[in-house]
């Protein structure tokens, strides 16, 4: 397998946490108290920790001058690998914790086989990221719970935040290309057989959290391919701005 | 209505062997969740290997008030430490 | 109690911290002691929390992974500080929600310095190595004031203050040494943190209404204007080391005194910020107050949900 495939193929799993850590980190200061506040900063802290593993690697693989800022700043949006579902907007906090909880799911099964890839670094990775994943998934399943069972508002703001983020799941399970590849070669894995025991795990957890299955067989894709929704461009000229502002300067 | 939530005291094992201490407290409306804050607040720099959290209105603390009747009747009690007793020089290690 | 109770009660008191012992929850306190701490540790918490915003508006923002994600561990720290400070306060026998309450009402003040705008990165960098550094000045004397809760906060509070300041110069000196665009950046930002920095430290003790009775409780064991010397004292040389200059044509070293000379500080800006008219005094309050009111149905729900819970356990027990 090509470099630059096995690249492509970390982008796709690593753009994801880069995403989803800068939508976290908009929350910082904003939380509806001190110590949700706290706990949603270690998620994007460990998300940007797992991104910048994923990034280094990427650099060094690519060979020459490349660094991991190179990678988060500098490439123009259709070249951002993460799926429409991590860039999704905070509208409010059932937005966050549903989003959080949807990436969570998958994200610890895809650890969980990434482990086992023939490629050490990324088994590396991978063996760190399910112990911090583990955690998110935990947090982010007690909070579907406590609104979705809490009050009537919280449960329709719950129930609101599932059904607009439905459609955004079906396209974890997506195999792209570079995936293929990656899969064939022994180093990446087969996303699209995670989908069973995703959609088993996430149902037992709406169902105590007594929110309801969207019945939605449409589903948004794009994301893989570099084709994002209207809020991606936003999230990128904050997190490029400096970059873009004032090329090429040690920071 | 007022519903804020309760306060929580939370006491970390620094490293097995040692005790539980109390590190502080927090808001948290269960006893899971108060687990969890504990841990995104008092261990973010890998200070512990085991959480206790109680809440607060659980805890019976004895009044200052009272420390005279509590505390000194103990402190004439010489014969509990062994320094009270004499030994001849050549007893070696008791 | 009869007033000369009271009066013999107070004696005892001032005696015990005369002695350095330390005064704890539930201990008799005068009331003045109590609500002068009550003002104290809940003002800094409030600084702790709103001082979390002008750095928060850079995390999206910072210019590199690295810079990214220790602004982020330092803004959440401050959240972290902030709740240690409110615990403490709350032993005093006041919720956070009352605290809250003060702060959001506009009844309880905060730091000064930040109702200040954040316009460019090298303000993270400015903020850390000033604001904190004059922070540091400030608490470090707190680790061993009267009230046993302030004093353990304070102390966990200093301990993790510590990686703060070297980030803030970090960044500062990093710019320094950059292109011309990056240092020029760094010297604006010095600019116009510098006065605000040294204002930060309280007016002159003159002026100022606390400061005695504040000695006597160990919640102050230098005076505003000592303090204020000896940040400048230890800052110049710091910025002489990077090459930036500070916006200040009357600084200069005393060799007799063994102390730099500064020159006059605006107190019209200063009373002014302190007032509520400051350049982000709204955006500052509200930031924190939307925060509060948006969050309410997610604490609310919490609540619900936790109570659901307990009734459960209970029907099954039964």
């Amino acid at each position: 397998m090509k470099n630059e495939n096995i690249i492509q193929y970390i982008y796709g799993i690593a753009d994801n946490a880069l995403i989803l850590g800068q939508r976290l980190s908009e929350l910082c200061g904003h939380g509806p108290n001190l110590e949700t506040d706290i706990a949603l900063t270690n998620m994007a802290l460990d998300l940007l920790g797992q991104t910048r593993s994923y990034y280094q690697y990427a650099a060094q693989l690519s060979g020459d001058e490349k660094t991991e800022d190179d990678i988060a700043f500098l490439r123009i949006e259709r070249q951002y690998k993460n799926v429409l579902l991590v860039e999704q907007p905070n509208r409010h906090f059932g937005y966050v914790i549903t989003r959080q909880f949807f990436y969570d799911v998958f994200h610890l099964l895809l650890l969980q086989e990434l482990q086992n890839s023939n490629d050490d670094t990324l088994s590396a990775i991978a063996k760190k990221g399910i112990k911090e994943v583990s955690y998110h998934q935990r947090f982010s399943s007690d909070w579907m719970k406590r609104l979705g069972d809490g009050t009537e508002e919280s449960h329709q703001k719950a129930q609101e935040a599932v059904d607009d983020l439905w459609k955004f799941t079906d396209e974890l399970f997506h195999m792209t290309k570079d995936d293929e590849l990656a899969f064939e070669s022994g180093i990446g894995i087969d996303v699209s057989k995670l989908k069973e025991h995703y959609y088993k795990r996430i149902g037992e957890v709406l169902e105590e959290a007594t929110l309801t299955i969207p019945e939605t067989k449409w589903f948004q894709k794009g994301g893989k391919q570099g084709i994002h929704s209207e809020h991606m461009g936003y999230l990128l000229s904050d997190l490029q701005y400096m970059q873009r502002t004032y090329p090429n300067m040690k920071w | 209505m007022k519903n804020n939530w309760p306060l929580w005291e939370v006491f970390v094992r620094s490293k097995n062997g040692l005790e539980h201490r109390h590190f502080g407290s927090l808001h948290a409306a269960d006893a899971e969740m108060a687990l969890e804050n504990a841990r995104d607040v008092y261990t973010r720099r890998n200070e512990g290997v085991s959480i206790w959290v109680v809440e607060s209105k659980h805890i019976t603390a004895s009044n200052p008030e009272n420390s005279g009747e509590l505390f000194e009747p103990a402190q004439d009690k010489v014969y509990r430490h062994p320094t009270f007793y004499t030994l001849p020089d050549e007893v070696k290690h008791m | 109690m009869s007033e000369k109770e009271i009066k013999n009660l107070e004696e005892i008191f001032e005696q015990r911290i005369a002695r350095d012992e330390k005064i704890e929850p539930k201990d008799w306190m005068p009331e003045k002691y109590r609500k002068t701490h009550i003002r104290q540790i809940s003002q800094h918490a409030h600084s702790e929390i709103v001082g979390m915003l002008p750095e928060g508006n850079w995390i999206t923002r910072a210019p590199s992974l690295r810079r990214k994600v220790a602004l982020l561990a330092k803004v959440q720290d401050e959240a972290g500080h902030g709740l240690y400070l409110y615990s403490a306060c709350e032993t005093l026998g006041i919720s956070r929600e009352e605290l809250y309450e003060q702060l959001h009402t506009g009844k309880a003040k905060y730091s000064s310095i930040f109702n200040y705008p954040t316009v460019t990165w090298a303000d993270m960098g400015a903020i850390g190595w000033l604001v904190d550094g004059a922070a540091i000045i400030n608490q470090v004397p707190l680790c061993s004031t009267s009230y046993g809760p302030y004093a353990r906060a304070m102390v966990r509070v200093c301990k993790e203050e510590s990686f703060h300041q070297r980030q803030g110069f970090e960044i500062m000196m990093k710019l320094a040494e950059g292109t011309p665009e990056q240092k020029e950046m760094a010297q604006d930002a010095l600019n116009r943190w510098w006065w605000p920095s040294l204002m930060m430290l309280g007016p002159t003790d003159a002026e100022s209404v606390h400061t005695e009775q504040s000695m006597k409780w160990k919640l102050k064991r230098k005076t505003n204007d000592e303090l204020r010397q000896q940040f400048i004292d230890q800052t110049v040389p710091q910025a002489d080391l990077i090459g930036l200059t500070i916006p200040d044509p009357d600084l200069k070293w005393n060799e007799k005194t063994g102390h730099y000379d500064f020159g006059e500080i605006d107190w019209d800006e200063f009373w002014q910020v302190v007032k509520g008219h400051g350049p982000c005094n709204k955006e500052r309050l509200s930031a924190r107050v939307n925060a509060w009111e948006e969050g309410e149905w997610v604490r609310d729900a919490a609540m619900a949900y936790a109570k659901k819970q307990e009734d459960k356990k209970l029907k099954k027990a039964i």
